[in-house]
């Protein structure tokens, strides 16, 4: 099943598939180790719901909703 | 000299290995960004000593904030002899990924696998030598920490710079190897330095790339015309990044051994962070950590136990086990007095009604405890007992409350260490053979005026000490993460919450550390609001008339204290708001960020922080600050014909003369013309705190002591009672001298607190803001807040009905400027 990041569930994991978005905000992601193929896990939500954590590439990121929306996932079972 | 350049991702240990070679105590912290700035030091223990510099942490050679192009700039243009490449060997593979793009410069290099302590504790292992084969420039182990290693790193570093290095790239697989080569040649024509790594970022289509390249742009896009990848398409920096992870995981990853095998660990970090970013808990946790912080601090009423009216535990001098005693084994009582005043502000004498003479040299007046005592115009007052030696000591911790940590050391430092100091040289001074303007100089100017400075160093200690434990723990980064969603309502990220709480300790760091935001006008609104966060220099004012305030209305000092702060708090916020929905309109910057991993703080950091907090207030106490007291002592103490005045001509002297002409312009805030002859002292220690805050009090100092030095203002006034010690009794006999109200001190430490900050902040802002007309336009803002805040807080205090009048005008701007907006986006949407 695919589905962006901004939509996972806690303790939900992934692959990233791809990576839209405009120029420095993709630019920031694929330098943050967000680039296809990348195994995520949405590890927390902050209180109100956003920003979220995530685990990625063995280390802790964090993102808001907003710039989450540019990565499209496949989601694990 | 020989220069060796630290490069690395931010928070891998870059300065941590700065501080281990160099010997220096640079600022660590546990966050992303702590460094923006570069910085140099010797390291000596090699063939010859070698510069080290220190660059600001970058995930990418593709700069995003303003110290990242910092960082790339040093490494390409100044040509360093060695980039030492500090790689965190807890999170290779994001760390590699600037490695892959530094191979690509001709550059001699090293990579120091940093923190492998902490990789081989949880029992893993990396295979060095495999990773060095595979890199093709050496691989040292090291803990910059621990100071593991460094030896072996340096003489490495030290054998590669005397060799030439020819840049290497991990792209050569991929699809784009060809274009890359193509375009390298065609820039080694034109004599490029760094032709590979050019190439590579022409390709990826970097902006400062495209813009240094013109002529070779138009090979790229011709080559790209016919290109197109399955996944892809034509997105070259999506490919390039892609290229460079995949080539990570195939080839470096396999280095490590990890003793867990699971894809996703819980760790210790992991289940601290679960408490700490808590859905619901996480923001009241955060709020009751910053009310520790405060209250373990500034309390003179630790554990709560008097609630907050007057205190039912006994205080030491109840107890004849405290007092000193005379050879008879009398109790010894001070000579200063405590004057009784009645209701209507008169005093009682000896004489009046309901007095009576004990016979024993003591009277006692109807209707209240105790015993009192008269001085020579028969005035009575109570008997202060003297405490012993042990209890002053004790005296430091308990007094009928129990004082909370800050407040222990702060009794420590004033009451034993620097009052002691500063009283026995006053004395020796005093009986000396020196004329009286120099001893007047000495005593009252000089040394009452820097003791009453020095006298606030452990508060600000010790404040600092907990924020640099916020910082070190890794907690620091995660207050982003919780304000995050409040801070982008009010239009900023929550990344700009950490130059903020930087405030508190000092303004320019803070306003320095912005360089890390992204978007120029956050930038620029952070650094204007920074110096509402109170900085160090301003909590003297606050503490000194907090502290008068007590004894004089029993207002809790806490209290104050703490509100002023979060008045300060909210200004900022206030005008954030007003500022990003009106001159500093936007787009909410965006947030990604990374969280480091929670550690216990490190001893030596922390001290390092305190020693070098301490060594920058104790030397500007005895510079800008010791200067300003004599000047400020002069020109009070000569008249405009240059003829020195006694004391009590104070207010003939130049300064006098030109505070009052100024005096009016602050009636509306509460410390102008309502103040009478003595009023000016207000306006020239706001005046002078422009210089450096830590000048209010020492002024008030220098003032009150000349006050008080004269027996016939004292007299008048009343003020005989009044000692000049820890800047409290200063604030105290000006608030005698003038009989300002209490809406009028608090207006004038909320004018102090939001008005233009000191020289050096001011200085910082220009410099960080870096265009001329936005800086004039932060000074004009630091004025007019500052005189709109403190009008409020007068006007409120003094007249509680004229908060509906400010609430009026509060919600009128809001309509017109809500109103305007919308119209702006309709007129917007209208072109568009």
């Amino acid at each position: 099943m695919e589905k962006t990041l901004n939509l996972f569930e806690v303790g939900e994991h992934g692959t990233v598939k791809s990576v839209t978005g405009e120029g420095k905000i993709k630019r920031r992601l694929f330098d943050m180790g967000i680039t296809p193929g990348a195994d995520v896990l949405m590890r927390k939500k902050a209180p109100l719901g956003d920003p979220i954590e995530i685990t990625i590439r063995g280390y802790e990121l964090t993102l808001r909703k907003t710039e989450a929306v540019c990565v499209n996932m496949e989601v694990n079972k | 000299m020989k220069r060796f350049a630290l490069a690395g991702n931010p928070n891998c240990g870059k300065t941590t290995l700065f501080n281990s070679l160099t010997g220096s105590t640079a600022h660590v912290g546990n966050w992303p960004g702590v460094t923006v700035d570069k910085r140099d030091g010797v390291y000596k223990k090699c063939a010859e000593p070698i510069s080290i510099v220190d660059l600001p942490g970058i995930y990418s050679l593709s700069p995003y904030t303003p110290e990242e192009v910092i960082a790339r700039n040093y490494v390409l243009d100044e040509k360093p002899d060695c980039v030492i490449n500090i790689v965190d060997a807890t999170n290779l593979e994001r760390n590699l990924y600037l490695t892959t793009q530094l191979l690509e410069i001709d550059v001699p290099m090293v990579v120091a696998l940093n923190m492998i302590d902490a990789v081989e504790k949880v029992g893993d292992k990396i295979d060095e030598k495999a990773l060095e084969n595979k890199l093709g420039v050496p691989v040292v182990k090291i803990s910059a920490l621990k100071e593991k290693g460094l030896k072996e790193l340096m003489d490495k570093a030290y054998n590669e710079s005397r060799k030439k290095r020819v840049g290497v790239t991990v792209l050569k697989d991929s699809p784009l190897a060809h274009v890359i080569g193509d375009v390298k040649i065609a820039l080694e024509g034109q004599n490029v330095a760094n032709p590979l790594f050019h190439a590579v970022k022409l390709v990826e289509n970097d902006e400062i790339e495209v813009k240094m390249h013109k002529e070779t742009v138009g090979m790229v896009s011709a080559f790209k015309k016919t290109f197109n990848d399955d996944i892809f398409g034509n997105d070259f920096e999506a490919m390039v990044a892609d290229a460079r992870y995949k080539y990570i995981s195939k080839n470096f990853a396999p280095v490590v051994t990890h003793k867990n095998k699971e894809k996703f660990k819980t760790s210790a970090s992991d289940k601290a962070d679960k408490i700490l970013t808590h859905k619901v808990w996480g923001i009241p946790i955060f709020l009751v950590v910053l009310f520790l912080i405060f209250h373990l601090t500034f309390s003179e009423n630790l554990f709560l136990l008097n609630g907050f009216g007057d205190g039912w535990m006994p205080s030491l001098s109840d107890n004849e086990a405290f007092l000193e005693k005379d050879d008879d084994g009398n109790v010894v009582y001070e000579d200063n007095l405590d004057y009784y005043m009645t209701e209507d502000g008169d005093y009682l004498t000896v004489g009046s009604e309901g007095v009576t003479d004990n016979g024993n040299g003591t009277y006692s007046i109807e209707g209240e405890d105790g015993e009192f005592v008269a001085d020579d115009e028969g005035r009575l007052g109570s008997r202060v007992p003297v405490l012993n030696y042990g209890g002053r000591w004790l005296a430091t911790i308990y007094d009928g409350t129990i004082y909370s940590p800050g407040v222990v050391v702060n009794n420590i430092w004033n009451d034993m260490i620097v009052g002691e100091i500063a009283g026995r040289i006053q004395e020796a001074v005093d009986g000396s053979e020196m004329s009286d303007w120099a001893k007047g100089l000495i005593n009252n100017g000089i040394i009452d005026g820097i003791t009453s400075v020095l006298s606030f160093l452990p508060p600000i200690l010790v404040l600092f000490l907990f924020f640099s434990i916020l910082e070190d723990s890794g907690y620091m980064a995660r207050i982003a993460f919780i304000l995050d969603r409040m801070f982008r309502k009010f239009g900023l990220s929550g990344r700009a919450f950490l130059p903020m709480i930087m405030g508190f300790g000092c303004s320019v760091p803070a306003m320095i550390n912005t360089r890390t935001l992204a978007d120029e006008k956050e930038r620029t609104a952070t650094v204007r609001v920074i110096p509402f966060f109170s900085c160090g220099a301003k909590l003297p004012i606050l503490t000194a008339v907090a502290g008068a305030l007590v004894i004089g209305t029993g207002i809790s000092a806490d209290l104050i204290t703490y509100s002023m702060y979060l008045l300060g708090i909210i200004t900022a916020i206030v005008s954030v708001l007003l500022m990003r929905s009106t001159s500093l309109k936007g787009e909410t910057p965006p947030f990604i960020m990374e969280l480091p991993a929670y550690h216990a703080p490190q001893f030596k950091n922390l001290m390092a922080h305190l020693w070098d907090k301490t060594k920058h207030f104790v030397k500007k106490a005895f510079t800008i600050i010791l200067a300003s007291t004599i000047v400020i002592w002069f020109l009070t103490h000569f008249d405009f014909q240059w003829h020195i005045l006694a004391d009590e001509k104070i207010n003939e002297s130049i300064l006098a003369k030109i505070s009052m002409l100024v005096q009016p312009i602050f009636t509306p805030v509460g410390f102008g013309s309502q103040l009478g002859e003595y009023g000016w002292v207000f306006v020239l220690a706001a005046v002078s705190g422009l210089i450096a805050k830590e000048n209010v009090i020492s002024t008030f100092g220098t003032l009150a002591a000349c006050l008080i030095a004269n027996p016939a203002v004292a007299a008048e006034i009343g003020l005989a009672n009044i000692t000049s010690e820890a800047g409290i009794g200063a604030v105290k006999a000006m608030i005698l001298a003038t009989g300002i109200s209490v809406p009028g001190l608090l207006a004038f430490i909320a004018f102090n607190m939001t008005t233009i900050p000191c020289f050096a902040a001011v200085g910082t802002a220009k410099a960080e803001l870096q265009d001329k007309k936005r800086y004039k336009w932060t000074l004009l803002f630091w004025v007019a807040t500052s005189y709109i805040v403190s009008a409020m807080v007068y006007t409120i205090g003094s007249w509680w009905w004229t908060a509906f009048i400010w609430a009026a005008v509060v919600a009128a701007v809001a309509v017109v400027i809500v109103m305007r907006n919308k119209k702006l986006a309709a007129k917007q949407n209208v072109l568009a």
